[in-house]
C-alpha cells in the first residue's frame, strides 16, 4: 500500500488559499494586517479603557448568572451570620449570595467594580492626552465628541451598577438621584415618578436599572466604542512630529505581528492589574452596609470617584433657594442638573470652538506638543483644576476627618478654591509653556550647554555650547528652525555620552539621525571630535 | 353683655351674692391663702427633693480618697473644687458617674491637652487602677451611670442571633457618625466621631451610657443593656476581629474615596509604567 504523502509545510498555505477562494478575505486582511500604528506610550492609554471594558463584559456576564434583579422582600438565611434573619430585597440577597456562596463570586464582583473604576479613570487620562496634544483637531472632532459621550455613558453605567445590589450605600445614592430629579423645575415630579414608578423607592427601580445596566447602556457603549475605533482606523492614528514624519504619512509598526503582540500583551497586563487589585483590595463591602433603609445613612457615603465631582459641587453650593410665586427652585438644581449637564456636554463642542477661534481649517495628523499651544494647556489646566477641586470636595468629610481639618473649613476652601485656583492654574501653566518654548528656541539658536566653562585670555569666562547644526565663519551656530519635536538639550542626547537610561522604559537613546534620502549621502559620524575647554 | 344670656343667668343661681366682703377681710383671706400655698409648695419640695444639701459631707471610701488625691492634682484646674466645674474651662462632674470617668480617662482623652473642638484620644495618663480610683471618687461625689459588671460581649454559641440584631442596631444608631465600617467620620467645625477599631467593650458601653464629647447619650430606655451588648458584639466580632472577606487590605473602610485614590495610585500608575515599557520596546 502506498502511503499518501502529506506536505506539512504546504498545509497552512492550502488552508489560507481555501479560505480566500471561498470568502475573498486576502485583500481586506492584507490591508488590515499591514496597517501601521505609530508607537508612543501615551497612545496606549485609550487601550486601557478598551481592555477594561472587555473585562467588564466578561465579569458582568458571570455576575448576571447569579443576580436576581427583584425588590421582593425576603428574610436572609445565607452564609453571612451578621445579617441572618434580616428582611431584605431579593437583589441584595443575591448580591450577598454572589459574595459568600458562589465560588469565586466575590472575586468576580470585586474585579467588575475595580474594572469599572479603571474604565472611567483611563477614559479621563486618555481624554487628557487627546486634549493636551491637540489630537481632536480636524479631522477628528467627531471622535472627540464620541469620546465625551462614552464618558457620559460610562457614568450612567457606573451609577446604575452601583445601585443594583440595593445595599445601604447604593440606596442612599438612589435617594440623592431621586432628589436631583425632583429638583428640576416643572417636570421634576413627573420625571421621578415615571422612573421610580411612583414614590421613591417603589418596587420597580432595580429591575429597570438592571435592564439599563446589562443591555441598554452596554449596547450603547459597544456601538460607540466600535465607531470610535472604526474612526481611528479610517482617519488613521495621529503621530508626534519627528524625523521622517509628516502630516501625510504614518510612521510606526505594522498591525501584524508586532503591534498585535504588543496589544495582546497589554491586555494581559490590564487584566492582571485588575485581578491583582480585586484580589488584594476590598471594594464596596456590601455586607457591612445592610439592606437599604431610608433611616440608615452612613457618614462617608460617597459615590464612586467619577460621580464625586457632582457630589462635591452639591456640597459646595450655597443654600440659595429661589422662589417664583408658589414655586421654588432648590439650590440642588444648579450644581446637580445644570452643572452636571454643562460639564458633560459643554466639552463636546470644544474642537469646533477652538477651530472657530483660531480660524484653523487645515487637517492635522501631527500632534502638537503641549508647550507649543500655551492657551490650550492653560484652559485644560483650568478645567482639570476645577474637576479635581470638585472631586476632592465630594470626599471632603473623609479628608476633614482623616487630616484633622474642620469640615466647615474644607467647604469654604472648596468654594474659594473653585473660583481662585483655576485661573491661577491657567496663569502658571501658560507661563511654564512659554518658558519651555523659550528654552527650546535658545538651544536651537546657541546649541546644547556642555557644562564646560572656558576662560579667555582677557579673563572673560564663557560657556562652551555644542551647536546643533552648521556654524558660520566666526564659529557661531546658524539658528535652526523649530520642528515641533523634542530638542536635544543634553550632551548624551547628541551622542556625546553613553545613554543615561538603559532602555527599559524608553527606547535606548541614540544620536538623532539625519533623514536618509536617495539624493543625499548619509551623514557619517567619523568627523566628530571631542569638545574640550581648549586647554591642552 | 354676656350677663343677659341664659347661660349667664343660670350661673348666677349658683353664685353666692351676699354683698362684697370688707377690705380687711379680703386682705386677711389673701394672706392666709398665700401662706397656705407657700407651705404646700415648700412641703412638696422637701418631700421630693434630694436630701444632698441637708446631709453632712459624706465620708469618702479609701479608694475614693486616693481618687480625690489624683483629682486635686490633675483635674481640679478645669473641673474645679469637688467637681463643681469652672466657667469656660470644664463642665461640672456632678452626676456624670464613674462610667464617664472610665471612658474619658481610660482612653487618654482626659486630661485634655488644650481646649479645642473635641478631646483627642491619646496614651492614657493614668493606669487602670488610678482610673478606677478617679471613677470611684466622682461616683461618690455626685452619683451617675456606672458600668455593669459581667461580660459585655454576647456568647454567639448560645445566642447566635445577637450578631445580626447588633448589626441592625449599629446601622440604625451608630453609622450616621461612625460609618458602616466603624472607620469614623467628620462632624461640623472640627468635631468628629472617632474610629471604633481599637475601642474595648467597656469603652463602647461607657460611651453609649454617658455620651462623651459630641456623642449623644444612649440611655437604658433608648437602648436596653441587652441591645448595648449586641451592638458591642457586632463591633467586636464583625468590625474589629477582621472577619471581612475581600482581600488583604480594606483601604481603611472609608468607602469610595479611598477606592478612587487606589485606582489612580495603583491601577493607573502600574498601567502607565507598563505602557512606557511596552512602547519602549521598539
Amino acid at each position: 500500500m502506498k502511503r499518501r504523502k502529506v506536505d506539512l509545510q504546504q498545509a497552512p498555505v492550502n488552508a489560507a488559499k481555501g479560505v480566500d477562494e471561498r470568502f475573498q478575505a486576502a485583500t481586506p486582511l492584507r490591508a488590515l494586517l499591514n496597517k501601521v500604528f505609530p508607537d508612543h506610550w501615551s497612545f496606549l492609554l485609550g487601550e486601557i479603557a478598551l481592555f477594561s471594558f472587555i473585562i467588564l463584559l466578561l465579569t458582568g456576564v458571570f455576575l448576571t448568572l447569579f443576580f436576581d434583579p427583584s425588590m421582593k422582600e425576603v428574610a436572609y438565611e445565607g452564609a453571612y451570620p451578621a445579617l441572618r434573619g434580616t428582611e431584605m430585597s431579593a437583589a441584595y440577597e443575591s448580591s450577598l449570595h454572589i459574595s459568600f456562596e458562589v465560588r469565586g463570586g466575590l472575586f468576580m464582583r470585586q474585579m467588575h467594580h475595580w474594572a469599572a473604576l479603571l474604565f472611567m479613570a483611563s477614559i479621563v487620562i486618555h481624554m487628557a492626552r487627546i486634549f493636551f496634544t491637540g489630537a481632536y483637531r480636524k479631522p477628528r472632532e467627531a471622535n472627540w465628541a464620541i469620546g465625551m459621550i462614552l464618558f457620559l455613558l460610562g457614568f450612567l453605567a457606573g451609577f446604575t451598577g452601583y445601585s443594583l445590589p440595593d445595599d445601604g450605600l447604593s440606596g442612599t445614592g438612589l435617594r440623592i438621584a431621586s432628589a436631583i430629579m425632583l429638583s428640576i423645575p416643572v417636570v421634576g415630579t413627573w420625571l421621578s415618578a415615571s422612573i421610580f414608578g411612583g414614590e421613591f423607592p417603589g418596587h420597580l427601580i432595580i429591575g429597570r436599572f438592571y435592564i439599563a445596566h446589562v443591555l441598554l447602556i452596554p449596547g450603547g457603549l459597544l456601538a460607540l466604542i466600535s465607531v470610535h475605533l472604526g474612526l481611528v482606523f479610517k482617519q488613521k492614528h495621529t503621530q508626534w512630529p519627528g524625523p521622517m514624519r509628516t502630516n501625510t504619512n504614518v510612521v510606526g509598526e505594522r498591525m501584524f505581528p508586532r503591534y498585535a503582540l504588543k496589544q495582546g500583551g497589554f491586555f494581559m497586563a490590564v487584566f492582571g492589574t485588575v485581578a491583582l487589585m480585586a484580589g488584594l483590595f476590598q471594594i464596596n463591602p456590601i455586607w457591612l452596609f445592610g439592606p437599604y433603609r431610608a433611616s440608615e445613612v452612613s457618614s462617608a457615603s460617597q459615590p464612586d470617584w467619577y460621580v464625586m465631582f457632582m457630589d462635591g459641587l452639591v456640597r459646595l453650593m450655597p443654600n440659595w433657594q429661589i422662589y417664583i410665586g408658589d414655586y421654588s427652585i432648590p439650590p440642588l438644581f444648579w450644581p446637580a442638573v445644570v452643572g452636571l449637564g454643562a460639564l458633560t456636554t459643554g466639552p463636546i463642542f470644544w474642537p469646533w470652538i477652538e477651530a472657530r477661534k483660531s480660524g484653523d481649517k487645515r487637517i492635522h495628523n501631527l500632534l502638537e506638543r503641549p508647550r507649543d499651544n500655551p492657551e490650550r494647556v492653560g484652559i485644560g489646566a483650568m478645567a482639570f483644576t476645577f474637576f479635581i477641586i470638585a472631586t476632592l470636595s465630594g470626599g471632603n468629610d473623609v479628608i476633614a476627618d482623616k487630616f484633622h481639618i474642620s469640615l466647615n473649613a474644607m467647604t469654604w476652601a472648596g468654594r474659594i478654591g473653585m473660583l481662585v485656583l483655576p485661573p491661577l492654574a491657567y496663569f502658571i501653566s501658560v507661563r511654564i509653556c512659554l518658558g519651555l518654548q523659550q528654552h527650546d528656541r535658545e538651544v536651537l539658536a546657541h546649541g546644547v550647554e556642555t557644562g564646560i566653562i572656558k576662560r579667555l585670555p582677557n579673563g572673560q569666562f564663557v560657556e562652551v555650547h555644542q551647536p546643533l547644526g552648521p556654524v558660520d565663519d566666526h564659529g557661531h551656530p546658524i539658528p535652526l528652525e523649530y520642528g515641533g519635536w523634542v530638542v536635544p538639550k543634553k550632551m548624551n542626547r547628541v551622542g556625546a555620552l553613553a545613554p543615561a537610561v538603559k532602555g527599559f522604559f524608553f527606547p535606548v537613546e541614540k544620536p538623532a539621525e539625519a533623514p536618509v534620502s536617495p539624493g543625499m549621502p548619509p551623514v557619517s559620524g567619523d568627523t566628530r571630535e571631542e569638545i574640550t575647554s581648549g586647554r591642552k | 353683655m354676656t350677663s343677659d344670656t341664659p347661660a349667664g343667668r343660670r350661673l348666677r343661681v349658683f353664685s353666692r351674692r351676699r354683698g362684697a366682703p370688707s377690705k380687711t377681710r379680703r386682705r386677711l383671706g389673701a394672706a392666709v391663702r398665700m401662706v397656705a400655698a407657700l407651705a404646700l409648695a415648700g412641703g412638696v419640695y422637701t418631700a421630693f427633693a434630694p436630701g444632698a444639701f441637708a446631709d453632712e459631707p459624706r465620708q469618702l471610701s479609701a479608694t475614693a480618697q486616693e481618687g480625690k488625691q489624683l483629682y486635686d492634682n490633675s483635674c481640679i484646674t478645669c473641673h474645679g473644687r469637688d467637681g463643681q466645674g469652672v466657667d469656660d474651662r470644664g463642665p461640672s462632674l456632678i452626676g456624670v458617674g464613674s462610667a464617664s470617668v472610665e471612658f474619658q480617662v481610660g482612653t487618654g482623652r482626659m486630661p485634655m491637652v488644650r481646649q479645642e473642638a473635641q478631646a483627642e484620644q491619646k496614651k492614657p495618663q493614668f493606669d487602670k487602677n488610678q482610673t478606677k480610683q478617679l471613677g470611684q471618687y466622682i461616683q461618690e461625689l455626685g452619683g451617675g451611670p456606672q458600668l455593669p459588671s459581667g461580660e459585655l460581649v454576647e456568647n454567639l454559641e448560645e445566642n447566635p442571633e445577637a450578631l445580626a440584631r447588633g448589626g441592625e442596631l449599629f446601622r440604625v444608631n451608630c453609622t450616621s457618625c461612625h460609618s458602616f465600617t466603624g472607620a469614623g467620620g467628620a462632624l461640623s467645625s472640627g468635631k468628629f466621631a472617632p474610629a471604633l477599631h481599637d475601642a474595648t467593650p467597656e469603652q463602647i458601653y461607657a460611651a453609649m451610657l454617658t455620651g462623651p464629647q459630641n456623642m449623644p447619650v444612649f440611655g437604658d430606655n433608648q437602648l436596653t443593656p441587652d441591645e448595648k451588648r449586641e451592638i458591642i458584639t457586632y463591633i467586636k466580632v464583625q468590625l474589629q476581629d477582621d472577619r471581612d472577606p475581600g482581600g488583604i487590605f480594606n483601604l481603611g473602610g472609608y468607602g469610595p474615596s479611598t477606592e478612587g485614590i487606589a485606582i489612580f495610585l495603583v491601577g493607573i500608575v502600574l498601567l502607565v509604567f507598563t505602557a512606557l515599557w511596552i512602547a519602549g520596546k521598539s
